[in-house]
Protein backbone atom coordinates (compact mmCIF):
# COMPACT_ATOMS: atom_id res chain seq x y z
CA UNK A 1 0.00 0.00 0.00
CA UNK A 2 2.59 2.23 -0.57
CA UNK A 3 2.43 5.68 -1.80
CA UNK A 4 5.17 7.45 -4.18
CA UNK A 5 5.34 11.02 -5.26
CA UNK A 6 7.23 11.35 -8.27
CA UNK A 7 8.33 14.79 -9.36
CA UNK A 8 4.90 16.52 -8.20
CA UNK A 9 4.94 20.39 -8.46
CA UNK A 10 1.83 22.15 -8.01
CA UNK A 11 1.10 26.39 -8.80
CA UNK A 12 -1.50 28.16 -6.98
CA UNK A 13 -3.53 30.51 -9.42
CA UNK A 14 -1.21 30.03 -12.68
CA UNK A 15 -0.59 32.69 -14.97
CA UNK A 16 -2.15 35.23 -12.21
CA UNK A 17 -0.80 38.38 -9.86
CA UNK A 18 -1.74 35.68 -7.66
CA UNK A 19 0.57 32.68 -9.26
CA UNK A 20 2.68 31.03 -6.37
CA UNK A 21 4.67 27.28 -6.47
CA UNK A 22 3.36 25.70 -3.22
CA UNK A 23 5.33 22.27 -4.01
CA UNK A 24 8.33 22.09 -6.05
CA UNK A 25 9.54 19.18 -8.08
CA UNK A 26 8.76 16.61 -4.91
CA UNK A 27 9.74 13.36 -5.19
CA UNK A 28 9.14 11.00 -2.10
CA UNK A 29 8.07 7.55 -1.12
CA UNK A 30 6.10 6.48 1.91
CA UNK A 31 6.57 3.17 2.89
CA UNK A 32 4.06 0.54 4.18
CA UNK A 33 3.53 0.62 7.95
CA UNK A 34 5.74 2.99 8.61
CA UNK A 35 5.29 6.13 11.02
CA UNK A 36 6.36 9.37 8.83
CA UNK A 37 6.76 12.78 10.12
CA UNK A 38 6.57 15.91 7.38
CA UNK A 39 7.41 18.79 9.10
CA UNK A 40 8.18 22.86 7.71
CA UNK A 41 7.25 26.02 9.30
CA UNK A 42 4.12 27.61 8.12
CA UNK A 43 3.65 27.75 4.58
CA UNK A 44 6.44 25.47 3.51
CA UNK A 45 4.07 23.53 1.23
CA UNK A 46 3.34 20.40 3.93
CA UNK A 47 -1.07 20.60 3.49
CA UNK A 48 -0.86 21.13 -0.18
CA UNK A 49 1.94 18.07 -0.44
CA UNK A 50 -0.67 15.57 1.98
CA UNK A 51 -3.74 16.98 -0.64
CA UNK A 52 -2.13 15.18 -3.30
CA UNK A 53 -1.84 11.82 -0.98
CA UNK A 54 -5.21 11.13 -1.62
CA UNK A 55 -6.23 12.89 -4.72
CA UNK A 56 -7.71 15.83 -3.13
CA UNK A 57 -5.15 17.85 -5.10
CA UNK A 58 -3.83 17.25 -8.71
CA UNK A 59 -0.42 18.01 -8.93
CA UNK A 60 0.11 20.96 -12.04
CA UNK A 61 2.93 18.33 -12.93
CA UNK A 62 4.32 15.03 -11.73
CA UNK A 63 2.58 11.67 -10.93
CA UNK A 64 1.11 10.37 -7.31
CA UNK A 65 1.04 6.11 -7.05
CA UNK A 66 -0.31 4.03 -4.60
CA UNK A 67 0.26 0.70 -5.25
CA UNK A 68 1.86 1.73 -8.10
CA UNK A 69 -1.18 2.98 -9.67
CA UNK A 70 -1.17 6.53 -11.31
CA UNK A 71 -4.10 8.12 -9.19
CA UNK A 72 -4.56 10.94 -12.04
CA UNK A 73 -4.64 8.03 -14.53
CA UNK A 74 -7.94 7.36 -16.92
CA UNK A 75 -10.18 5.17 -14.70
CA UNK A 76 -8.93 5.42 -11.72
CA UNK A 77 -11.48 5.52 -9.05
CA UNK A 78 -10.61 8.55 -6.80
CA UNK A 79 -13.13 8.26 -4.47
CA UNK A 80 -12.60 4.88 -3.14
CA UNK A 81 -8.45 5.84 -3.03
CA UNK A 82 -9.83 8.46 -0.12
CA UNK A 83 -10.67 5.41 1.62
CA UNK A 84 -7.65 3.40 1.60
CA UNK A 85 -5.63 6.93 2.47
CA UNK A 86 -7.57 8.44 5.41
CA UNK A 87 -6.88 12.05 5.51
CA UNK A 88 -7.32 14.11 8.82
CA UNK A 89 -7.30 17.56 8.50
CA UNK A 90 -6.26 20.36 10.78
CA UNK A 91 -8.62 21.12 13.34
CA UNK A 92 -10.86 18.02 12.15
CA UNK A 93 -13.50 18.95 14.79
CA UNK A 94 -14.82 21.64 12.59
CA UNK A 95 -16.33 19.41 10.25
CA UNK A 96 -18.08 17.59 12.39
CA UNK A 97 -22.09 18.21 11.37
CA UNK A 98 -24.54 15.22 12.38
CA UNK A 99 -26.44 15.12 15.22
CA UNK A 100 -24.85 12.43 17.72
CA UNK A 101 -21.20 11.69 17.69
CA UNK A 102 -21.81 7.91 16.26
CA UNK A 103 -23.61 9.08 13.36
CA UNK A 104 -21.20 11.21 12.88
CA UNK A 105 -18.38 8.50 12.84
CA UNK A 106 -20.85 6.53 10.78
CA UNK A 107 -20.54 9.09 7.95
CA UNK A 108 -17.35 7.58 6.46
CA UNK A 109 -18.60 3.97 6.59
CA UNK A 110 -21.69 5.09 4.96
CA UNK A 111 -20.36 6.66 1.93
CA UNK A 112 -18.62 3.09 1.52
CA UNK A 113 -21.36 1.93 1.44
CA UNK A 114 -21.32 -0.39 4.09
CA UNK A 115 -24.69 -1.65 6.22
CA UNK A 116 -26.40 -0.22 9.20
CA UNK A 117 -24.60 -3.15 11.61
CA UNK A 118 -21.13 -2.94 10.11
CA UNK A 119 -20.90 1.24 10.42
CA UNK A 120 -22.27 0.71 13.80
CA UNK A 121 -19.50 -1.95 14.78
CA UNK A 122 -16.90 0.34 13.14
CA UNK A 123 -17.63 3.96 14.50
CA UNK A 124 -17.72 2.06 18.13
CA UNK A 125 -14.40 0.72 17.37
CA UNK A 126 -12.57 3.54 16.32
CA UNK A 127 -13.97 5.79 18.64
CA UNK A 128 -13.11 2.97 21.24
CA UNK A 129 -9.66 3.37 20.10
CA UNK A 130 -9.11 6.72 20.15
CA UNK A 131 -10.30 7.30 23.63
CA UNK A 132 -13.88 8.61 23.70
CA UNK A 133 -16.28 7.10 26.54
CA UNK A 134 -19.10 5.19 25.15
CA UNK A 135 -21.15 7.58 27.53
CA UNK A 136 -20.59 10.67 24.77
CA UNK A 137 -21.69 7.79 21.83
CA UNK A 138 -25.52 9.36 21.65
CA UNK A 139 -24.16 13.16 22.68
CA UNK A 140 -24.18 16.21 19.86
CA UNK A 141 -20.56 16.44 18.98
CA UNK A 142 -21.25 20.03 19.78
CA UNK A 143 -21.67 19.47 23.46
CA UNK A 144 -17.87 18.17 23.53
CA UNK A 145 -14.87 19.44 24.59
CA UNK A 146 -12.20 20.62 21.81
CA UNK A 147 -10.28 17.80 22.44
CA UNK A 148 -12.79 15.53 22.90
CA UNK A 149 -14.40 16.48 19.22
CA UNK A 150 -11.02 16.07 17.56
CA UNK A 151 -10.91 12.74 18.95
CA UNK A 152 -14.35 11.94 17.56
CA UNK A 153 -13.37 13.57 13.97
CA UNK A 154 -9.72 11.53 13.95
CA UNK A 155 -12.25 8.60 14.38
CA UNK A 156 -14.32 9.90 11.60
CA UNK A 157 -11.59 9.00 9.81
CA UNK A 158 -10.32 5.61 11.41
CA UNK A 159 -13.43 4.77 11.01
CA UNK A 160 -12.77 4.21 7.01
CA UNK A 161 -10.39 1.58 8.17
CA UNK A 162 -7.56 3.35 5.78
CA UNK A 163 -4.08 1.63 5.12
CA UNK A 164 -2.45 5.07 5.72
CA UNK A 165 -3.56 7.29 8.26
CA UNK A 166 -2.67 11.23 7.68
CA UNK A 167 -2.97 13.58 10.35
CA UNK A 168 -2.52 17.44 9.41
CA UNK A 169 -1.04 18.89 12.90
CA UNK A 170 -3.62 16.64 14.93
CA UNK A 171 -2.35 18.03 17.68
CA UNK A 172 -2.66 22.13 16.65
CA UNK A 173 -4.14 24.19 19.88
CA UNK A 174 -4.12 21.54 22.48
CA UNK A 175 -2.82 21.50 25.91
CA UNK A 176 0.17 19.87 26.53
CA UNK A 177 -1.67 16.78 28.24
CA UNK A 178 -4.08 16.76 24.79
CA UNK A 179 -0.81 16.60 22.64
CA UNK A 180 0.30 13.84 24.40
CA UNK A 181 -2.68 11.56 24.56
CA UNK A 182 -3.31 12.35 20.99
CA UNK A 183 -0.17 11.45 19.59
CA UNK A 184 0.33 8.39 22.26
CA UNK A 185 -3.44 7.30 20.39
CA UNK A 186 -2.02 7.62 16.93
CA UNK A 187 1.33 5.50 17.73
CA UNK A 188 -0.96 2.95 19.67
CA UNK A 189 -2.69 2.64 16.53
CA UNK A 190 -0.27 2.46 14.30
CA UNK A 191 1.13 -0.50 16.31
CA UNK A 192 -1.77 -2.36 16.66
CA UNK A 193 -3.45 -1.80 13.31
CA UNK A 194 -0.14 -1.99 11.28
CA UNK A 195 -1.17 1.13 9.35
CA UNK A 196 1.33 3.47 7.61
CA UNK A 197 1.08 6.64 10.00
CA UNK A 198 1.92 9.94 8.51
CA UNK A 199 1.65 13.06 10.96
CA UNK A 200 2.29 16.50 9.80
CA UNK A 201 3.69 18.69 12.49
CA UNK A 202 5.87 21.58 13.26
CA UNK A 203 7.15 20.70 16.32
CA UNK A 204 10.48 18.63 16.26
CA UNK A 205 9.37 17.74 19.99
CA UNK A 206 6.14 16.51 18.49
CA UNK A 207 7.67 13.80 16.08
CA UNK A 208 11.02 12.95 17.63
CA UNK A 209 9.34 10.62 19.59
CA UNK A 210 7.45 8.80 17.41
CA UNK A 211 8.30 8.71 13.44
CA UNK A 212 10.89 6.27 11.79
CA UNK A 213 11.01 8.84 8.81
CA UNK A 214 11.32 12.29 8.27
CA UNK A 215 10.88 14.73 5.67
CA UNK A 216 11.41 18.18 5.69
CA UNK A 217 9.79 20.75 4.09
CA UNK A 218 11.36 24.02 2.54
CA UNK A 219 10.03 26.66 0.51
CA UNK A 220 7.92 23.89 -1.41
CA UNK A 221 10.91 21.57 -1.54
CA UNK A 222 11.97 18.57 0.02
CA UNK A 223 14.82 19.96 1.89
CA UNK A 224 15.74 16.15 4.30
CA UNK A 225 14.23 12.77 3.92
CA UNK A 226 15.66 10.78 6.45
CA UNK A 227 15.65 8.81 9.69
CA UNK A 228 14.76 11.68 12.38
CA UNK A 229 18.39 11.40 13.73
CA UNK A 230 19.93 11.98 11.09
CA UNK A 231 17.93 15.02 9.90
CA UNK A 232 18.95 16.44 13.79
CA UNK A 233 22.20 16.40 13.12
CA UNK A 234 22.06 18.93 10.52
CA UNK A 235 20.66 21.11 13.24
CA UNK A 236 22.19 24.39 11.81
CA UNK A 237 20.52 23.82 8.60
CA UNK A 238 17.24 23.38 9.94
CA UNK A 239 17.69 26.00 11.97
CA UNK A 240 18.14 28.59 8.72
CA UNK A 241 14.61 27.43 7.79
CA UNK A 242 13.06 28.57 10.43
CA UNK A 243 12.90 25.38 12.42
CA UNK A 244 14.81 24.17 15.57
CA UNK A 245 16.06 20.48 16.14
CA UNK A 246 14.33 19.09 19.45
CA UNK A 247 15.88 20.53 22.56
CA UNK A 248 17.95 17.70 23.39
CA UNK A 249 19.77 17.69 20.64
CA UNK A 250 21.01 21.26 21.67
CA UNK A 251 21.69 20.16 24.89
CA UNK A 252 23.70 16.62 23.92
CA UNK A 253 25.97 19.11 21.41
CA UNK A 254 26.47 21.49 24.28
CA UNK A 255 27.85 18.76 26.52
CA UNK A 256 29.83 17.03 23.93
CA UNK A 257 31.50 20.10 23.53
CA UNK A 258 32.51 20.76 27.01
CA UNK A 259 34.29 17.03 27.01
CA UNK A 260 31.18 14.44 28.01
CA UNK A 261 31.27 11.48 25.82
CA UNK A 262 27.46 11.93 25.04
CA UNK A 263 25.43 10.40 22.06
CA UNK A 264 24.23 13.63 20.28
CA UNK A 265 21.60 11.57 18.92
CA UNK A 266 19.94 11.22 21.24
CA UNK A 267 16.26 12.86 20.87
CA UNK A 268 14.18 12.25 23.63
CA UNK A 269 14.68 12.95 27.17
CA UNK A 270 14.60 9.21 28.03
CA UNK A 271 17.53 8.97 25.80
CA UNK A 272 19.32 11.83 26.85
CA UNK A 273 19.51 10.24 30.44
CA UNK A 274 20.79 7.37 29.73
CA UNK A 275 23.25 8.24 27.70
CA UNK A 276 24.13 11.25 29.90
CA UNK A 277 24.31 8.51 33.03
CA UNK A 278 26.40 6.10 30.78
CA UNK A 279 28.63 9.01 29.82
CA UNK A 280 28.83 9.86 34.25
CA UNK A 281 30.11 6.07 34.54
CA UNK A 282 26.21 5.46 36.91
CA UNK A 283 25.20 3.06 34.70
CA UNK B 1 -19.41 27.87 -8.29
CA UNK B 2 -17.60 30.29 -5.50
CA UNK B 3 -14.49 30.91 -7.93
CA UNK B 4 -16.83 32.97 -10.36
CA UNK B 5 -17.59 35.53 -8.21
CA UNK B 6 -15.36 38.80 -8.76
CA UNK B 7 -17.04 41.78 -6.69
CA UNK B 8 -15.65 41.82 -3.55
CA UNK B 9 -12.35 40.52 -5.15
CA UNK B 10 -9.44 43.21 -5.00
CA UNK B 11 -7.13 43.13 -7.97
CA UNK B 12 -3.78 44.74 -6.87
CA UNK B 13 -1.69 46.82 -9.47
CA UNK B 14 -0.54 50.41 -10.12
CA UNK B 15 -2.84 52.39 -11.88
CA UNK B 16 -4.23 55.70 -11.97
CA UNK B 17 -8.12 54.27 -11.64
CA UNK B 18 -6.45 52.50 -8.26
CA UNK B 19 -5.49 55.51 -7.02
CA UNK B 20 -8.40 57.19 -7.48
CA UNK B 21 -10.54 58.79 -4.59
CA UNK B 22 -13.06 55.39 -4.03
CA UNK B 23 -15.82 58.59 -3.79
CA UNK B 24 -14.94 59.06 -7.11
CA UNK B 25 -15.06 55.42 -8.65
CA UNK B 26 -18.68 55.08 -6.77
CA UNK B 27 -20.30 57.77 -8.37
CA UNK B 28 -18.62 57.47 -11.60
CA UNK B 29 -19.83 53.75 -11.18
CA UNK B 30 -23.46 55.11 -10.80
CA UNK B 31 -23.16 57.33 -14.15
CA UNK B 32 -21.84 54.31 -15.94
CA UNK B 33 -25.39 52.52 -15.38
CA UNK B 34 -27.16 55.50 -15.57
CA UNK B 35 -25.73 56.25 -18.71
CA UNK B 36 -26.27 52.40 -20.37
CA UNK B 37 -30.28 52.99 -19.72
CA UNK B 38 -29.96 56.55 -21.54
CA UNK B 39 -28.53 55.11 -24.52
CA UNK B 40 -30.60 54.10 -27.33
CA UNK B 41 -28.86 52.59 -30.32
CA UNK B 42 -25.48 54.17 -31.31
CA UNK B 43 -24.93 55.58 -27.99
CA UNK B 44 -23.43 52.48 -27.01
CA UNK B 45 -20.64 53.04 -28.75
CA UNK B 46 -19.78 56.30 -26.39
CA UNK B 47 -20.61 53.64 -23.54
CA UNK B 48 -17.85 50.93 -25.38
CA UNK B 49 -15.42 53.39 -25.99
CA UNK B 50 -15.54 54.93 -22.14
CA UNK B 51 -15.38 51.18 -20.72
CA UNK B 52 -12.75 50.44 -22.51
CA UNK B 53 -10.55 53.10 -21.84
CA UNK B 54 -11.42 52.49 -18.13
CA UNK B 55 -9.91 49.10 -18.59
CA UNK B 56 -6.75 49.74 -20.14
CA UNK B 57 -6.22 52.83 -17.57
CA UNK B 58 -6.68 50.16 -15.07
CA UNK B 59 -3.98 47.97 -15.78
CA UNK B 60 -6.59 44.69 -14.78
CA UNK B 61 -6.26 41.90 -17.56
CA UNK B 62 -9.56 41.72 -19.57
CA UNK B 63 -10.04 38.26 -18.22
CA UNK B 64 -10.47 38.98 -14.75
CA UNK B 65 -13.35 41.51 -15.60
CA UNK B 66 -14.87 39.13 -18.05
CA UNK B 67 -14.83 36.46 -15.03
CA UNK B 68 -17.54 38.13 -13.27
CA UNK B 69 -19.86 37.15 -16.13
CA UNK B 70 -19.96 33.44 -15.57
CA UNK B 71 -21.92 34.19 -12.51
CA UNK B 72 -24.92 35.56 -14.61
CA UNK B 73 -24.89 33.92 -17.96
CA UNK B 74 -27.60 32.07 -17.15
CA UNK B 75 -29.64 34.83 -16.11
CA UNK B 76 -28.53 36.68 -19.49
CA UNK B 77 -29.39 33.96 -21.81
CA UNK B 78 -33.00 34.21 -20.08
CA UNK B 79 -33.24 37.76 -20.54
CA UNK B 80 -32.11 37.90 -23.97
CA UNK B 81 -34.54 34.88 -24.96
CA UNK B 82 -38.00 36.06 -23.06
CA UNK B 83 -37.11 39.37 -24.95
CA UNK B 84 -35.91 37.88 -28.17
CA UNK B 85 -39.59 35.84 -27.93
CA UNK B 86 -41.74 38.16 -26.58
CA UNK B 87 -41.52 41.38 -27.89
CA UNK B 88 -44.41 42.62 -29.88
CA UNK B 89 -43.38 44.06 -33.64
CA UNK B 90 -43.11 43.42 -37.04
CA UNK B 91 -42.64 39.33 -37.51
CA UNK B 92 -39.33 38.50 -39.32
CA UNK B 93 -39.84 34.66 -37.96
CA UNK B 94 -42.22 32.32 -36.83
CA UNK B 95 -42.34 29.11 -36.00
CA UNK B 96 -46.10 28.22 -33.94
CA UNK B 97 -46.66 30.32 -31.02
CA UNK B 98 -43.11 31.54 -31.38
CA UNK B 99 -42.00 34.57 -33.20
CA UNK B 100 -39.13 36.88 -33.50
CA UNK B 101 -39.98 40.38 -34.30
CA UNK B 102 -37.50 43.12 -35.39
CA UNK B 103 -38.46 45.17 -31.72
CA UNK B 104 -37.23 41.99 -30.24
CA UNK B 105 -34.12 41.49 -31.35
CA UNK B 106 -33.31 45.11 -31.19
CA UNK B 107 -34.12 44.48 -26.99
CA UNK B 108 -32.46 41.46 -26.94
CA UNK B 109 -29.80 43.17 -28.18
CA UNK B 110 -30.03 46.04 -25.97
CA UNK B 111 -30.64 44.11 -22.81
CA UNK B 112 -27.67 41.72 -23.62
CA UNK B 113 -25.12 44.64 -23.80
CA UNK B 114 -26.60 46.38 -20.97
CA UNK B 115 -25.94 43.80 -18.24
CA UNK B 116 -22.75 43.11 -19.56
CA UNK B 117 -21.65 46.49 -19.79
CA UNK B 118 -23.13 46.52 -15.94
CA UNK B 119 -21.64 43.68 -14.50
CA UNK B 120 -17.91 44.77 -16.18
CA UNK B 121 -18.54 48.59 -14.96
CA UNK B 122 -19.22 47.40 -10.99
CA UNK B 123 -16.52 44.70 -11.73
CA UNK B 124 -13.67 47.54 -12.19
CA UNK B 125 -14.97 49.17 -9.41
CA UNK B 126 -14.53 46.21 -7.24
CA UNK B 127 -11.88 45.10 -8.81
CA UNK B 128 -9.37 48.44 -8.34
CA UNK B 129 -10.93 49.07 -4.93
CA UNK B 130 -10.74 47.75 -1.74
CA UNK B 131 -13.80 46.74 -0.15
CA UNK B 132 -12.83 48.93 3.05
CA UNK B 133 -12.19 52.15 0.93
CA UNK B 134 -14.85 51.23 -0.93
CA UNK B 135 -17.60 51.18 2.22
CA UNK B 136 -15.37 54.45 3.38
CA UNK B 137 -16.65 55.58 0.04
CA UNK B 138 -20.46 54.81 1.06
CA UNK B 139 -20.60 56.08 4.17
CA UNK B 140 -18.97 58.98 3.63
CA UNK B 141 -21.75 59.98 0.16
CA UNK B 142 -24.57 59.14 2.44
CA UNK B 143 -23.67 60.47 5.43
CA UNK B 144 -26.42 63.35 4.73
CA UNK B 145 -29.10 60.80 5.07
CA UNK B 146 -28.04 60.71 8.59
CA UNK B 147 -30.52 63.83 9.32
CA UNK B 148 -33.39 61.68 8.63
CA UNK B 149 -31.97 58.50 10.99
CA UNK B 150 -30.70 56.47 8.88
CA UNK B 151 -27.86 54.70 10.87
CA UNK B 152 -25.22 55.22 7.38
CA UNK B 153 -22.06 54.31 9.78
CA UNK B 154 -23.90 51.32 11.22
CA UNK B 155 -24.67 49.87 7.53
CA UNK B 156 -21.09 50.68 5.90
CA UNK B 157 -19.54 48.35 9.11
CA UNK B 158 -21.92 45.72 8.26
CA UNK B 159 -21.07 46.01 4.62
CA UNK B 160 -18.00 45.92 5.16
CA UNK B 161 -17.83 43.12 7.54
CA UNK B 162 -19.66 40.85 5.48
CA UNK B 163 -17.33 42.00 2.49
CA UNK B 164 -14.34 40.74 4.43
CA UNK B 165 -15.70 37.56 5.60
CA UNK B 166 -16.71 36.47 1.89
CA UNK B 167 -13.08 35.18 1.01
CA UNK B 168 -12.76 33.66 4.77
CA UNK B 169 -16.10 31.64 4.31
CA UNK B 170 -14.96 30.88 1.01
CA UNK B 171 -11.94 29.63 2.15
CA UNK B 172 -13.64 27.55 5.01
CA UNK B 173 -16.27 26.34 2.67
CA UNK B 174 -13.90 24.99 0.14
CA UNK B 175 -11.85 23.32 3.43
CA UNK B 176 -14.99 21.25 5.20
CA UNK B 177 -15.60 20.25 1.68
CA UNK B 178 -12.08 18.77 1.03
CA UNK B 179 -12.50 17.49 4.70
CA UNK B 180 -15.83 15.67 3.86
CA UNK B 181 -14.20 14.28 0.37
CA UNK B 182 -11.87 12.80 1.95
CA UNK B 183 -14.22 10.68 3.82
CA UNK B 184 -15.89 9.86 0.77
CA UNK B 185 -18.54 12.34 0.88
CA UNK B 186 -19.52 12.63 -3.51
CA UNK B 187 -21.22 15.91 -4.26
CA UNK B 188 -21.18 15.33 -7.93
CA UNK B 189 -23.55 12.41 -8.45
CA UNK B 190 -26.97 12.05 -8.13
CA UNK B 191 -30.16 13.75 -8.44
CA UNK B 192 -30.84 16.99 -7.40
CA UNK B 193 -32.53 15.91 -4.37
CA UNK B 194 -29.23 14.06 -3.74
CA UNK B 195 -27.08 16.40 -4.37
CA UNK B 196 -28.79 18.51 -1.98
CA UNK B 197 -29.19 16.37 0.47
CA UNK B 198 -24.72 15.68 -0.02
CA UNK B 199 -24.41 19.81 1.06
CA UNK B 200 -25.57 18.99 4.42
CA UNK B 201 -22.35 17.86 5.73
CA UNK B 202 -20.61 21.33 4.34
CA UNK B 203 -23.71 23.76 5.17
CA UNK B 204 -23.86 22.85 9.27
CA UNK B 205 -20.02 23.02 9.63
CA UNK B 206 -20.13 26.42 7.71
CA UNK B 207 -23.07 27.77 9.55
CA UNK B 208 -21.15 26.96 13.35
CA UNK B 209 -18.02 28.31 11.69
CA UNK B 210 -20.22 31.91 10.64
CA UNK B 211 -21.34 31.77 14.22
CA UNK B 212 -18.22 31.14 16.17
CA UNK B 213 -16.39 33.70 14.09
CA UNK B 214 -19.35 36.19 14.25
CA UNK B 215 -19.42 36.05 18.19
CA UNK B 216 -15.36 36.66 18.17
CA UNK B 217 -15.70 39.73 15.90
CA UNK B 218 -18.02 41.18 18.29
CA UNK B 219 -16.35 40.24 21.71
CA UNK B 220 -12.98 41.58 19.71
CA UNK B 221 -14.67 45.09 18.89
CA UNK B 222 -16.36 45.57 22.57
CA UNK B 223 -13.00 44.72 23.96
CA UNK B 224 -11.64 47.57 21.60
CA UNK B 225 -14.49 49.50 22.91
CA UNK B 226 -16.23 50.23 19.44
CA UNK B 227 -19.65 51.77 20.35
CA UNK B 228 -20.66 52.97 16.47
CA UNK B 229 -19.98 55.93 14.42
CA UNK B 230 -20.20 59.10 16.86
CA UNK B 231 -17.07 60.55 17.45
CA UNK B 232 -15.08 58.05 15.48
CA UNK B 233 -12.04 59.54 13.39
CA UNK B 234 -10.57 57.99 10.65
CA UNK B 235 -6.88 56.65 10.07
CA UNK B 236 -7.33 57.67 6.25
CA UNK B 237 -9.80 60.20 5.80
CA UNK B 238 -10.76 60.79 2.36
CA UNK B 239 -9.42 64.02 0.68
CA UNK B 240 -9.65 64.65 -2.93
CA UNK B 241 -7.06 65.26 -4.50
CA UNK B 242 -6.46 67.57 -8.24
CA UNK B 243 -7.06 63.83 -10.15
CA UNK B 244 -10.20 62.97 -8.68
CA UNK B 245 -11.55 66.60 -9.75
CA UNK B 246 -10.55 65.81 -13.02
CA UNK B 247 -12.33 62.75 -13.02
CA UNK B 248 -15.24 64.71 -11.79
CA UNK B 249 -15.36 66.61 -15.02
CA UNK B 250 -14.62 64.01 -17.21
CA UNK B 251 -17.62 62.48 -15.75
CA UNK B 252 -19.94 64.88 -15.97
CA UNK B 253 -18.48 65.28 -19.55
CA UNK B 254 -19.50 61.83 -20.15
CA UNK B 255 -22.76 61.98 -18.69
CA UNK B 256 -23.51 65.12 -20.73
CA UNK B 257 -22.46 63.43 -24.06
CA UNK B 258 -24.97 60.44 -23.32
CA UNK B 259 -27.68 63.06 -22.53
CA UNK B 260 -27.19 64.91 -25.48
CA UNK B 261 -26.85 62.07 -28.02
CA UNK B 262 -30.39 60.63 -26.51
CA UNK B 263 -32.12 63.98 -26.63
CA UNK B 264 -30.23 65.85 -29.50
CA UNK B 265 -29.28 63.22 -32.08
CA UNK B 266 -31.90 60.10 -30.75
CA UNK B 267 -28.82 57.70 -30.63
Amino acid sequence: MSIRLDHVTYTYSPGTAYEMHALKDVSLELPDGHFIGIIGHTGSGKSTLIQHLNGLMRPTSGHVYFNDEDIWGEKYDRRNLRFHVGLVFQYPEYQLFETDVITDVCFGPKNQGLSEEDRMKRAEEALRQVGVDESLFRKSPFELSGGQKRRVAIAGVLAMNPDVLVLDEPTAGLDPMGRDEILGTVAGLQKQRGITVVLVSHSMEDVAEYVDQLIVMNHGEKAFDAPPREVFSHYKELEKMGLAAPQMTYIMHALKERGLDVDVHATTIEEAEESILHALGRK
Amino acid sequence: MFKDITIGQYYPADSLIHKLDPRVKFVGTLIYIISLFVFHTWGYVLGTVFLFSVIRLSKVPLGFMLRGLKAIWILLIFTMVLNLFLTQGTVVWQFGILHITREGIGTAAKMGIRLVYLIIGCSIMTLTTTPNKLTDAMESLFRPLRKVHVPVHEIAMMMSIALRFIPILMEETDKIKKAQMARGADFESGNVIQRVKAMVPILVPLFVSAFRRANDLALAMEARCYHGGDGRTQMRPLVYQSRDLAAYAVLLAYLAAAIVLRAVLHW
